[in-house]
């Protein structure tokens, strides 16, 4: 009885980390985003109750940066439930985690904070300790003017506590602080009256002020360009070349230190023609970006077979374009730097990954075998999982292959699947004895595989409890002391 | 030519989206000598692609414009060739693109129109039916009538359908009852007309099947693992697993379409194509498709479109094909049917009809119906 309950805790508790890897409750091909949401909702609610120290703990598993947050705000809010050893540790994970997230999330998630109503002494800790460890707090005051307003309020700081000059009276007081000494606040007070001030800040500050002095798109963006960060000048790109700011659009992005998934969704975005011409920088570029990620992993892994998913489904969203299809491009080019022998199997039987494009049917049964065929030491399966044709051939094979072409599993399966499943409340399984792991950025794809073995549902909470614990030590380990 | 057939069609694995099945039918060699009409493909740019000696209208998709600026639909599939195809012919060579043709919304207009377009007037002057019959035949009736949006879960089934590489045609199952089939004679034609499938009209019983059943059950196969030893072995197991489905699917769940014996009126030839409208014989208890299609000249289906009718569109079919069977004599068609006249007529007045009666002629049935039902 006991190891039924133990075999339950662990499969609830992969089946979330799997989904908190995978959704970002947008609209996906087969489900629409509030389907999406409510399902991740009660995964997070169902987790806080029953699994309060794992649900915590799951911050080290590489959950995606949106459900981190969500884990901090339902920690936080239900502080009251923890006994004072799990408030320890949460306290210093959240620390740890909020170091880790993009800035924009940490102020998105400090706004919901004080939407929900959350303010609590630890909160409050937690936000302080956050803003005064900022190396530019002007910037991101400038930056983010409402949110570091509204969470200075919310925690009740003082502002002298901060690090940094003038805070109080830019945040405060503008209108009657006169000049800053403050060279960035100076630029942001003039550019409320004088247009030159407007293209000496950031790109998205700018951009309202740009509206305010009628200024035309065109010319914003030719004197913006040198404002611009790398992934604002990526995305401009093409709406730069409508709107004739050719400045932005002769600044080519340099490709080479962009990193492997975003080059790949860039490549897919990119015009098959455009994509033709510019073959040999592309496919470079790609292989570079691989090599960072493999590291010193690079050709460690064997023979490797990989069956790739470029049906019609892997075209995701209008919300997230082509991500199943991205994440399997760039799993493509970093198997192939990690493998020693690779060789991949597209299921429309493509050869030319660069021209991937997301179409047919998805025939898993079939291609699985011929991944399988050559007895390769892994066979990697990116895939969203809707196997239909026929529906179920995927299992079928791999249950045959399992019991009696290969009883020893010479072979290991993986399959990573980017796509949460918001009907099945899980990420989308090929068969009961494949290990199935969410995935959400192909840089993760050797921790994931390395994960996979606890995702057949054969091992106990005890064994997954270990590896988690061993995460978390590691993890903080990193750390750097925080009282909160 | 009595019956339908998928020579030369292969039936692939069908996909489910709750209560709708949708079974793709695949070519194994795409017909390239009839073509959609090239204002049919979105933009209608495609046309430089091929140059087919002969096009097709799907009904209802093509709109023409007249001169006062109204929209008229193709009514029922057309057949067009440009003019320097034909021989002899001393008109300037043309080309299939007009200016005056846009898209126009499908199948409005579709089910009813199947129905009259096969059948003629009397041929007889029998004193009972009045000159409204004779003039302009029976007359169309106002079902309700259900777009694929309004059937529920089909449009979402159609929009996560994987269309398969080389499929022209699928066949629509709600419930698993068939709701229509679709076979055109390329892929790209295939392409071209997916996405109005969820324009096209459906009668009042799929639309309520689809209310009804929530969820079709997937056919998973099953491979036996005891007689698997080899990898050569388990891909023969996985084509008899194949070949187990098309032969089910064209044994059992398409055999309302595929055995039934039906009506062909052969409507138009252009070149070795011939159009063909078709009805069933109204068998009582069987599957009632009716449609269209365009066959080459072994008599393989280059294009196909069917609706199932309703239950009351069924009885109406088979009221008007007995009396067509009887030069629409009442004394001969209630024999045929094994009914006194007065009873036929009840039933000709209660299916819509009544009106094809002399008005005299209608009442006196009327009361005697009457009379007779109190004396019962």
């Amino acid at each position: 009885m006991e190891l039924l309950a133990d075999r339950a805790a662990a499969e609830d508790v992969l089946l979330f980390v799997n989904a908190a890897i995978a959704a970002t409750g947008q609209r996906e091909f087969h489900s629409d985003g509030d389907a999406q949401q409510w399902s991740m909702e009660f995964l997070h609610e169902y987790m806080l109750v029953n699994y309060r120290d794992l649900y915590a703990a799951t911050l080290t598993l590489g959950v995606n940066d949106r459900n981190a947050a969500a884990i901090i705000l339902r920690l936080l809010q239900t502080g009251r439930d923890a006994s004072p050893a799990q408030r320890h540790v949460e306290g210093r994970l959240i620390a740890k985690a909020l170091t880790e997230l993009p800035t924009h999330r940490v102020y998105h998630l400090f706004t919901a904070l004080r939407k929900a109503r959350v303010n609590n002494r630890r909160t409050r800790a937690i936000i302080r300790e956050w803003l005064v460890a900022r190396p530019d707090p002007a910037f991101e005051a400038v930056k983010y003017r409402s949110a570091f307003l509204s969470a200075v309020r919310h925690a009740h700081l003082k502002i002298e506590d901060l690090p940094g000059e003038e805070l109080d009276a830019f945040l405060f007081g503008w209108h009657s602080a006169g000049r800053f000494a403050t060279p960035l606040f100076e630029t942001w007070r003039r550019a409320h009256f004088d247009r030159r001030a407007v293209f000496e800040l950031p790109y998205t500050i700018a951009e309202g002020f740009a509206a305010g002095h009628r200024i035309t798109r065109a010319e914003f963006l030719e004197k913006i360009a040198p404002q611009l960060t790398r992934n604002e000048r990526l995305r401009l790109q093409r709406s730069a070349a409508w709107t004739g700011a050719l400045g932005v659009v002769a600044d080519a992005v340099d490709l080479s230190r962009m990193p492997l998934t975003r080059l790949a969704a860039y490549v897919l975005a990119l015009p098959v023609e455009e994509r033709e011409q510019r073959r040999l920088e592309l496919t470079d570029a790609l292989r570079a970006a691989a090599l960072r990620v493999a590291g010193l992993r690079a050709g460690t892994w064997g023979r490797v077979a990989a069956v790739l998913d470029d049906s019609y489904s892997a075209s995701g969203s209008s919300e997230k374009r082509r991500r199943p299809l991205v994440v399997a491009l760039a799993a493509h080019f970093l198997l192939r730097e990690l493998a020693s022998d690779y060789r991949p199997l597209w299921l429309s039987g493509d050869e030319d990954p660069l021209m991937a494009r997301a179409r047919g049917v998805t025939a898993l049964g079939e291609r699985l075998l011929d991944g399988l065929e050559t007895r390769p030491d892994l066979l990697v399966v990116v895939s969203d999982g809707w196997d239909n044709a026929p529906v179920g051939m995927a299992a079928a094979v791999l249950r045959v292959w399992g019991e009696r072409l290969d009883p020893e599993g010479k072979t290991a399966v993986a399959h990573l699947n980017p796509v949460f499943d918001a009907a099945g409340l899980q990420v989308r399984r090929l068969a009961p004895t494949t290990p199935t792991v969410g995935i959400r950025d192909a840089e993760d794809l050797p921790e994931l595989v390395a994960f996979a073995r606890f995702a057949t549902g054969r091992t106990g909470i005890a064994e997954l409890r270990a590896h988690i614990d061993s995460r978390v030590e590691h993890w903080l380990s990193e750390e750097t002391p925080c009282t909160a | 030519m009595h019956r339908l057939t998928f020579d030369g069609l292969q039936v692939r694995p069908g996909q489910v989206w709750g209560g709708i099945r949708l079974v793709p039918l695949v070519r194994d060699e795409p017909i390239t000598s009839l073509r959609l009409h090239p204002s049919g493909f979105p933009g209608g740019d495609s046309y430089d692609a091929y140059a087919p000696s002969c096009c097709y209208e799907p009904h209802g998709l093509i709109a023409e414009w007249t001169a006062d600026g109204t929209a008229v639909p193709a009514l029922g599939t057309a057949l067009r060739m440009p003019a320097r195809t034909m021989r002899k012919s001393l008109r300037p060579e043309t080309k299939l693109q007009q200016r005056t043709r846009v898209h126009f919304v499908p199948h409005q207009t579709a089910l009813e129109a199947f129905l009259p377009l096969t059948f003629r007037v009397p041929s007889v002057a029998w004193s009972e039916w009045s000159t409204h019959a004779f003039r302009r035949g029976a007359p169309r009736q106002e079902d309700p009538q259900y777009l694929g949006y309004d059937v529920e879960g089909l449009a979402d089934a159609l929009r996560v359908f994987e269309i398969h590489p080389g499929q022209c045609g699928v066949l629509v199952y709600v419930a698993d009852a068939l709701a229509s089939a679709v076979v055109t004679p390329h892929p790209d034609d295939y392409r071209a007309l997916h996405p109005s499938l969820v324009e096209d009209g459906f009668g009042e019983l799929i639309w309520r099947y689809a209310h009804l059943y929530g969820e079709s059950p997937d056919f998973r196969p099953h491979l036996d693992e005891s007689a698997i030893d080899t990898i050569a072995d388990l891909r023969a197991a996985i084509n008899a697993a194949q070949r187990e489905w098309s032969e089910f699917h064209q044994e059992v769940m398409a055999a309302g379409l595929l055995d039934a014996e039906y009506v062909f009126t052969e409507d138009y030839r252009m070149e070795q194509f011939t159009l063909r409208r078709f009805r069933p014989h109204f068998v009582p208890g069987r599957e009632t498709h009716v449609g269209e299609a365009i066959t080459d000249a072994d008599g393989r289906l280059a294009y196909l479109r069917t609706f199932r009718l309703s239950e009351t569109q069924a009885r109406r079919g088979r009221l008007l094909q007995t009396l067509t069977d009887h030069d629409w004599n009442l004394e001969a068609a209630a024999a045929g049917m094994d009914l006194v006249v007065p009873a036929l007529v009840a039933r000709i007045d209660a299916a819509g009809y009544g009106g094809l009666f002399r008005q005299d002629v209608l009442d006196r049935f009327r009361s005697l119906n009457r009379t007779n039902g109190q004396r019962r």
